[in-house]
């Protein structure tokens, strides 16, 4: 983190409320107490969720609901809401709402966070809890016509399922869809185009050449990761998922949250060695990833399948041969292990060293032309600059994180905010910019490969130097890992795309009990409509662009 | 060539000889492109019409530019700089299905996805070919255990190459092509496949507990495809 700049909107103290005052606060809403590994949880009565949330929220300064998680116990359904502070994302309180057993149904918190709307579709989707006040409450990712709720105790996955095609049928059919204005056309983008970066659905409603409604429809790609991490064991087999999420060479990045949350769980210390290890390379995975971002944003934008877009794969191509000499694959590394990495640097390490030397030395030349091609340029600032604008305050509601929080001037980077890895000890700087626009978060990506480069660099020459005794790559952890019954865990990383989070629950076995994966392309995507509507097609399709988000991770 | 009544004398015997010979003792054998030697001397060729057309086409293939998953990142890393797909003449993705030859299918098909997988597959003109790539299109892959994952690819439509692998090497790929290539030119066709999940009227389905119940939700006329997690291999 660098001293030099202070800055002046991050006081260095974000008033903080001990779990009493907060219990105060809330007064009779609470119902009971629970004490999370990350934070304190309030259990509360189901009717009174708007009521705390914007207690919470307006007077204690809890502005970002990260993430809702909603599971069955035995006797009760639950929704946690994990709020945080962007201020101060170490200041966490977890709100517990009970459901009951025969009718789930409780308060959606819609109104007070935005961003709860899609959560919560999923929470119903996925569990099947209902919530009162909820403004669309439909399925989201699953077909419509699903049957039973997949996370739910008792559904039966062998139950055979029907899922109809209707949209697309007939694209020039009945082209004027809504009876009342019949001057708006309906359109589909997707689910198979090349715009959309991956299987998404926009159901865009056109008055003339403007947005005036858009929709997206999600779950193309819906893998069933939780079901999957849920069935695995904590030591071995949930590892390689992580890497599935978001794939465009982000593997390190999420393992890495996967690695954070299990680690806190079962009280792991990771040696420093693999710490620095673990910070170069997730920096090699967000390097690899911006570039696949800067490159097909350029293909969204021009068009142009040739320069910008071979020049980024180009560049992913160094950072992949890196990665590949590191951990042996090219995309799935599958290289974190619980309180470690899985082996050491490449030998002869002077080599390795001097690749990535010459990769980092490189780089300044490289987003130099970057800048040529793109930011300098001046059609693409036409078409991006005060276009897909989305106002700070608009950013938070709906939980947007990463790139494009910090596009939009909000300076939240979990990896100087709630430190971890090697990162607090490093010199680097959190890049922002105030334009709010689908520029801005281009340049954002452009400026944090910099900085990624810049942390790389000090990562070598750290490893360079470390004494061969000290070489420790991995901890001691038990062969099979039981973290104590009921612990429950909400923790995050700074993933490529922003806020990546776990959510853990043990219930004493060597599987968690809970796993839900909070993913900032998920709470990004829900900002499309703010960004879009208004303005012309072209603009949404730079918006959605400017985005960056990979379906992987939006459905999970 | 004499200067008498007969002008347009080839006699081949006289026409460019030294080269010709130079190049079928093995002199000199810069000219013996494989087109030549399936040529020979001569400027004919005696072929059959569809053989001819099997070597074009397996010569000349337009990608579908179709992405769902993981594996499509190394699909484009396929089709971009260093590994460069389109020096086996199978490199230009188009963006319609009107007017691509093979489809590369990339990652996990879910349920959601699939009848959209086949209704672009069928938008495809014939003949077509598909290529599976990764173990999500062979067997669902990692995946398989998923309550909403189709266990491959060839559920949906069939398959003509699988590549292996979670994701396979770009180098992969680009073998499982030149094979398809190597396929087509040889005039072997694609295999038929039993499709379990196909596209029908919801009026069609075989009426039992679960069409009764969604009876209300979908029109007797809306295509759906039906799916059975538990009897798929
Ligand atoms: S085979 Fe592996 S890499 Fe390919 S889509 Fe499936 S999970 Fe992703």
């Amino acid at each position: 983190m660098s001293l030099e700049e202070p800055e002046p909107d991050v006081p260095a103290t974000v008033e903080e409320q001990s779990p009493d005052e907060i219990a105060e606060m809330l007064s009779d809403h609470v119902i009971g107490r629970e004490e999370h590994l990350n934070a304190p949880g309030y259990v509360i009565r189901p009717d009174a969720v708007q009521d705390v949330l914007s207690t919470l929220k307006t007077e204690a300064g809890y502005d970002h609901l990260s993430c809702v998680t909603a599971q069955e116990y035995e006797d009760r359904y639950e929704s946690i809401y994990h709020l945080k502070k962007f201020d101060d994302p170490t200041q966490e309180v977890s709100v517990v709402v009970p459901a009951d057993r025969e009718n789930p149904v409780s308060e959606s918190a819609d109104p007070v966070f935005r961003t709860a709307d899609w959560h919560e579709r999923e929470a119903y989707d996925l569990v099947g809890i209902e919530y009162d006040d909820h403004p669309d409450l439909r399925r989201i990712l699953l077909p419509e016509t699903w049957q039973g709720h997949p996370l739910a105790a008792d559904y039966d996955q062998d139950r055979p399922q029907v899922v109809p095609l209707r949209e697309n049928a007939n694209p020039l059919q009945e082209d004027q869809r809504s009876e009342q204005d019949t001057d708006t056309m309906f359109l589909n983008i997707g689910p198979h185009h090349p715009a959309t970066h991956g299987v998404l659905h926009l159901k865009t409603t056109l008055d003339g050449e403007q947005v005036a409604d858009v929709e997206s429809d999600i779950g193309y790609l819906h893998r069933c990761e939780e079901q999957i991490c849920q069935n695995g064991t904590y030591r071995h087999q949930i590892m390689p998922y992580p890497d599935r999420w978001d794939y465009i060479s982000a593997g390190l990045l999420n393992e890495w949250a996967y690695a954070r949350a299990a680690e806190d769980m079962a009280d792991i210390d990771v040696p420093e060695y693999a710490q620095v290890i673990r910070t170069m390379g997730a920096e090699l995975c967000r390097i690899a990833a911006h570039m696949l971002a800067v490159g097909t944003f350029a293909l969204d934008v021009y068009g142009d399948f040739t320069a910008i877009f071979m020049y980024a794969i180009r560049d992913r191509e160094k950072a992949q041969n890196i990665l590949e000499d590191l951990t042996g694959q090219r995309l799935m590394f599958n290289y974190f292990r619980l309180g470690g990495v899985v082996w050491d640097l490449p030998e002869p390490r002077e080599e390795f060293f001097e690749k990535t030397r010459d990769f980092l030395e490189d780089l300044p030349e490289a987003l130099e032309e970057y800048h040529d091609l793109i930011s300098g340029n001046e059609i693409l600032q036409m078409r991006t600059i005060d276009t897909g604008v989305l106002p700070p305050e608009v950013a938070k509601s709906y939980g947007a994180t990463g790139p494009v929080a910090r596009g939009s001037g909000i300076d939240y980077d979990l990896r100087r905010d709630d430190p971890y890895g090697y990162y607090d000890e490093l010199d680097w700087d959190v890049v922002t910019e105030d334009g709010c626009d689908n520029y801005s978060r281009l340049l954002v990506r452009l400026r944090e490969v910099e900085e990624s480069a810049k942390i790389i660099e000090q990562c070598i020459d750290l490893l360079e130097d470390w004494p061969e005794e000290d070489r420790t790559i991995q901890a001691n952890v038990p062969r099979t890992l039981k973290p104590d019954d009921d612990a429950e865990i909400y923790s995050a990383v700074e993933g490529a795309k922003g806020e990546l989070g776990i959510y853990m629950r043990s219930d004493g076995t060597d599987k968690p009990a809970r796993f839900k994966i909070r993913s900032p392309c998920f709470s990004n995507l829900q900002t499309l409509p703010e960004m879009a509507e208004g303005e012309y097609v072209p603009d949404l399709i730079a918006a959605l662009g400017s985005l960056d988000i990979v379906l992987g991770e939006v459905d999970r | 060539m004499s200067s008498d009544n007969r002008p347009f004398v080839t006699d081949d015997s006289q026409v460019l000889t030294d080269t010709r010979d130079a190049r079928m003792t093995g002199e000199d054998n810069r000219f013996n492109s494989k087109l030549r030697e399936a040529f020979g001397s001569s400027p004919f060729i005696l072929t059959k019409f569809d053989k001819f057309m099997n070597w074009v086409r397996g010569s000349s293939m337009f990608m579908l530019q179709f992405g769902i998953a993981c594996c499509s990142i190394e699909m484009m890393h396929t089709y971009a700089v260093k590994h460069d797909l389109d020096r086996f003449g199978a490199g230009v993705p188009r963006a319609s299905p009107r007017q691509a030859d093979v489809i590369i299918v990339p990652g996990t098909i879910v349920s959601k996805f699939a009848p959209r997988m086949k209704r672009v597959y069928d938008q495809m003109p014939e003949p077509k070919f598909v290529i599976g790539m990764g173990s999500c299109t062979i067997s669902g892959g990692p995946f398989q255990e998923g309550y909403n994952v189709i266990k491959g690819a060839e559920e949906v439509i069939p398959v003509d190459i699988h590549v292996p692998g979670c994701p396979p090497r770009p180098e992969a790929l680009v073998y499982g092509v030149a094979k398809l290539q190597e396929r087509i030119a040889n005039g072997e066709s694609s295999p038929v496949t039993v499709k379990p999940y196909e596209l029908e009227q919801f009026g069609d389905l075989d009426r039992d507990e679960i069409v009764d119940q969604l009876a209300q939700e979908i029109d007797e006329e809306d295509l759906v495809m039906r799916y059975n997690w538990a009897d798929s291999p």
